[in-house]
């Protein structure tokens, strides 16, 4: 499955519905995050029907970069009914997000 | 494109790994940051280089350069922020840019600056170190500029131009700071708040704000990869200047003393020699696999 692009309404359907979410905050203007983009596609197919795996752009959701205190790009976010259970800033190891997930699952 | 060597670091041992790069017929590209902050452009006189001596540091870095470019060496102007390797290609995030390569020559020069009071605890909430990334989540609030590179400026004014209200720090006001953006003079630093960042002490003063960009010019290595190993402090190297990660080399003042331009070059010749064979090598296995 490919990873999702969520706006607001999409988000927070994910976020609440039961199983852990992950959600990376970017911007294409960001060369970090551009560094982690093939590390979250490759989990998002690797997760596929474990977990739900997605990415939101700062630049259209602004909002919920607000709202999340998203102060730093790329920030990732674990979610589990709708709570948050964890958050890694910055470009981290592929091991570092499995971590979390394998956790949670 | 992914480059046969990306070498961080644009001095006299950087620029001598490309060129050699280059000489083995190899793809090289340098990611440097301002040649302000080099201490070869901060040299009155240089005396002890073999064959070239009674120039200055500048006119010495400038022949250094003009002979990479020369080679075909390309350049990426920025900080290198981070480092990160995936199924054999190293990805260096620079600013907006992604840089790629089969291997590294770490060439960064000594990076002696400790971290301030509060700068590793509040990473991601508020401490910034690259505002090309992270200005526009800032933008319409209070942020402190930590200047100590000379592209620091630009950035500030560049934060400014977003909307957000900057206020900058650092021991001098450096000429290229726009007029309306305030300026304090300090130079010891603090970084406070809980949780999040709320204010940055400079000399003792209060300014409150919701995020501090630290610009320096270099981020030290060990931050850029993590499990790189250290020896007295320096990048511990063996005689073929490889680093204890495969495909990453190291030379110049980073690998310890003494801290000399020859020095540099011969260790920076040797790291893109030995990078150069290193790719012969995986080249030659990718070959005999196929076969």
């Amino acid at each position: 499955m490919a990873t999702i692009h969520f706006n607001k309404e999409g988000f927070e359907k994910a976020i609440t519905s039961g199983g852990i979410t992950m959600v990376d905050f970017w911007a294409s203007w960001c060369g970090p995050c551009r560094m982690l983009a093939p590390v979250i596609d490759d989990l998002a197919n690797k997760y596929e029907g474990k977990a739900v795996i997605g990415k939101v752009n700062v630049d259209d959701e602004q909002a919920l970069a607000m709202q999340y205190g998203v102060m730093s790009i790329p920030t990732v976010i674990f979610f589990k009914d709708g709570k948050e259970l964890d958050r890694k800033v910055g470009v981290m190891p592929a091991e570092a997000y499995t971590a979390v997930l394998d956790a949670n699952v | 494109m992914i480059y046969d060597i990306a070498v961080v670091g644009g001095g006299p041992a950087g620029l001598s790994a490309a060129v050699q790069a280059r000489q083995r017929n190899r793809t090289a590209v340098i990611v440097s940051g301002d040649d302000r902050d080099g201490p070869l452009s901060k040299t009155e006189r240089v005396d002890n280089y073999l064959g070239i001596h009674g120039v200055t540091g500048p006119e010495l870095l400038e022949r250094f350069k003009t002979h990479a470019e020369g080679m075909g060496v390309a350049r990426v102007t920025g900080r290198a922020l981070n480092i990160m390797s995936l199924n054999g290609t190293f990805y260096i995030g620079v600013g907006s840019e992604l840089v790629q390569s089969r291997t590294m020559v770490l060439a960064p020069g000594v990076v002696r600056r400790a971290k301030f009071p509060g700068e590793a605890e509040h990473m991601g909430a508020g401490v910034s170190y690259c505002a090309t990334c992270d200005g526009m989540l800032y933008r319409g609030r209070d942020v402190v500029v930590v200047g100590r590179s000379a592209e620091a400026p630009e950035e500030a004014n560049y934060l400014h131009g977003l909307g957000c209200r900057v206020t900058y720090t650092a021991p001098i006001r450096p000429e290229e700071l726009n007029a309306d953006i305030p300026f304090i003079k300090a130079s010891k630093i603090a970084v406070c708040g809980e949780g999040k960042v709320a204010s940055v002490k400079a000399d003792g003063q209060d300014i409150p704000c919701d995020g501090v960009f630290i610009l320096r010019s270099t981020v030290a290595p060990t931050d850029l990869l993590p499990a790189l190993e250290l020896r007295d402090g320096y990048i511990a190297v063996d005689r073929n200047m490889a680093t204890n990660i495969p495909g990453v080399f190291a030379a110049g003042d980073c690998t310890g003393q003494p801290l000399q331009i020859a020095k540099a070059v011969g260790e920076g010749q040797v790291a893109g020699h030995r990078a150069a064979e290193y790719l012969d090598r995986e080249d030659n296995k990718k070959t005999n696999q196929s076969k």
